[in-house]
């Protein structure tokens, strides 16, 4: 962590009441971001990545109880009402999301959606909205914009309708950008576009990203710190270096292990992680891992591993029996 | 045929598609979903079908089983030409010819029980013992690593993606085909719920002494299956070889650039600063020509002029480009 917190997450944890009783989505987590850094969340389905993000965000469903502290620039979003949290949302903390059609209204034009945006959120006449709107959909790669803004979501391709909403989010200048799994409904060309282009905005802007993903590879290259989760709870944590060259927790691991790689011969066996995640309406007394962890003992099952100060600054892990890797293993 | 020289190499061919063309209406308009694609599986391979969305990969995989009829071209299988089979000649043919889908969840009836889900197409191909088909749905079951006892009165929704595609699999295999079509069979499960079913896939590959068509969008996961890859853009192919020699030394720019668009999970590799911009175009007006000739570094006058054929540009590898990558 270098410099002072814009966005810190303090013991936040998100529990959802279900017909199969309580689920606990998101379980005593701690972060924290500076301004124009990089936070990767990674995880699996159902890990709490998202709850995580919408927790951050306020935009958790109803029914949903947050505990914890969410302080952004030095106010607590869990106590900000409504209007407050609609106007910060508007001009500081921008959401992208995998689905592009989530953020898009798909019976307005593009131009209507960002010019409304501009005008109600930075008080631009329409000329000057208008002028605006073209540049950022040029900023964010879109050829011919001044057509675009006559356009319908239904008429871009779906790359094409990611940018239109990065442009979106980026269009009040936000301090805060969340990415959530922004490019995993792109095929592989347009994500490397798509990666690009955030990471391009971000630095211009220096504006702070939290960018979560399923995929390690889309966290190695792009990303300043990175904190994985797993059954709702941030296992390791550390700078993304320091994560993949000496990975401390046996999920990390397992996760990577478990990606087929390009130089790896035809038809090697993956080393797969057995099992599967544990029924978050069930919590288990020890760690959640344990089940499918070759290296869990009987005191992995009984007691939950803290998250514990590595050797290495700024990382930290929750394991009994930390691996003990030597530099560059792990692939 | 310019396959030829590959075929030679493998033991017999059992699948041989020839100039195959799927073209369907949209509106006034045609879409040119699969555009003269030949290829040949030989008997014990797996040949990997990789390509972006809308590329014709699931459009050449339906095709081939006959799902899709084909506009114009030749699909044979095991020397009997499918294409012009009909009625009870091709259901007799789609026993030995199976299909899995990607999503795992839809493509499992929700009201029918797991039992009853895998042993349908014993029932449809008129095994009529029910004892019999017990047994050999619990064989199958256990196979892929289910308890028959455990799952056969279960639905489906009782069970997670990765254990769906268990089940999609042994409904697969019940009939003891053996060719399957995987098409994008673990694009819609977890990481490391993906390489549980990958490892599947190649264990049920040597148990059944399967040949596999295997689609996906992402070249890692085809490298670990296959022994050969073909790279499909926009309906065309772009480049067949053997799995090792085409990922070490992609021949054409398509391919190359595909793999240098994956994300790599280590940070010292930096990410490609230089992916071309640009998407690919609709496959209603495809470019005349090479049809990747649009998003191209290389790309002159006579990529716009002449459709680029395979060709063999080293043993066991084909391209089509006129000018490929040294």
């Amino acid at each position: 962590m270098t410099g002072r917190a814009l966005l810190s997450v303090e013991d936040v944890a998100v529990d959802l009441p279900t017909a199969r009783g309580n689920l606990r989505a998101v379980d005593h987590v701690d972060l924290a971001l500076a301004p124009g850094r990089t936070l990767g969340i990674v995880g699996e389905s159902g890990c709490g990545k998202t709850m995580l993000s919408r927790a951050i965000l306020q935009l958790l469903p109803k029914q949903a109880k947050l505990a914890g502290r969410v302080m952004f620039d030095g106010q607590n979003l869990a106590r900000c009402d409504e209007p407050a949290l609609r106007k910060l949302r508007a001009r500081s903390l921008a959401v992208v999301f995998q689905d592009p059609m989530t953020s898009l209204n798909p019976v307005l034009t593009i131009g209507t959606q960002l010019i409304e945006t501009l005008q109600e959120h930075l008080a631009l006449d329409l000329g000057a909205a208008r002028k605006r709107s073209a540049e950022l959909l040029a900023a964010v790669g879109i050829p011919a914009p001044e057509q675009r803004l006559a356009q319908y979501p239904h008429q871009l391709s779906g790359g094409m309708r990611q940018r239109v909403a990065i442009a979106i989010a980026l269009s009040c200048e936000p301090r805060l950008l969340i990415a959530d799994e922004p490019t995993t409904a792109l095929d592989v060309t347009i994500q490397a576009q798509i990666l690009d282009l955030l990471a391009r905005e971000q630095r211009r802007r220096h504006m702070a990203m939290i960018l979560i993903t399923h995929d390690l590879g889309v966290v190695a290259g792009r990303t300043d710190e990175v904190a994985v989760m797993y059954a709702g709870r941030v296992v390791e944590r550390a700078p993304t270096q320091a994560l993949f060259k000496r990975m401390q927790m046996p999920y990390t691991e397992a996760l990577l292990g478990a990606i087929p790689k390009l130089d790896a011969a035809p038809h090697a066996p993956l080393p797969a992680i057995s099992g599967r995640p544990p029924d978050p309406t069930r919590p288990l007394a020890g760690c959640a891992f344990a089940p499918r962890c070759r290296y869990a003992d009987g005191h992995c099952a009984s007691a939950k591993p803290p998250l514990s100060a590595a050797e290495t600054p700024a990382h930290h892990y929750a394991c009994f029996h930390p691996l003990r890797l030597a530099e560059g293993a792990g692939a | 045929m310019m396959l030829d020289v590959m075929r030679a190499a493998w033991s017999g061919t059992l699948l041989k598609v020839e100039n195959l063309v799927v073209e369907y209406g949209a509106g006034s308009k045609t879409v040119h979903a699969v555009s003269d694609v030949s290829l040949e599986v030989a008997r014990g391979e797996t040949l990997g079908l990789v390509g972006e969305s809308g590329c014709g990969k699931s459009t050449l995989g339906r095709a081939i089983l006959q799902l899709r009829r084909a506009t114009s071209g030749r699909v044979l299988f095991d020397g009997e030409e499918l294409t012009a089979m009909k009625g009870e000649a091709l259901r007799r043919m789609r026993r030995r010819a199976q299909l899995i889908f990607q999503d795992p969840i839809a493509s499992l009836n929700p009201r029918r029980r797991i039992g009853d889900i895998v042993a349908e197409p014993l029932v449809i191909s008129g095994v009529k013992d029910a004892r019999e088909r017990e047994a050999q749905v619990s064989e199958v079951l256990s196979a892929v690593g289910l308890d028959p006892a455990l799952v056969m009165g279960r639905l489906p929704h009782e069970f997670s993606g990765g254990q769906c595609q268990r089940v999609s699999i042994a409904r697969a295999l019940v009939l003891k085909p053996e060719f399957i079509v995987c098409d994008e069979p673990v694009s819609a499960l977890d990481v490391s719920i993906r390489a549980q079913i990958l490892n599947l896939l190649e264990e049920m590959k040597a148990r059944y002494g399967l040949t596999l068509l295997f689609i996906a969008h992402d070249l890692a996961v085809v490298k670990a299956v296959s022994d050969r890859v073909a790279v499909m853009y926009l309906g065309r192919l772009c480049e067949v070889g053997q799995s090792a020699q085409l990922f070490a030394r992609p021949a054409h720019p398509y391919t190359a650039l595909l793999l240098e668009a994956i994300p790599v999970p280590d940070p010292d590799v930096r990410p490609a600063e230089r992916v071309p911009a640009g998407e690919p175009p609709s496959p209603i007006a495809p470019p005349s020509g090479c049809r990747f000739r649009t998003r191209c570094p290389r790309a002159d006058q006579q990529c716009r002029e002449e459709i680029p054929q395979l060709r063999l540009v080293a043993p066991g590898q084909h391209v089509a480009c006129h000018h490929p990558l040294a």
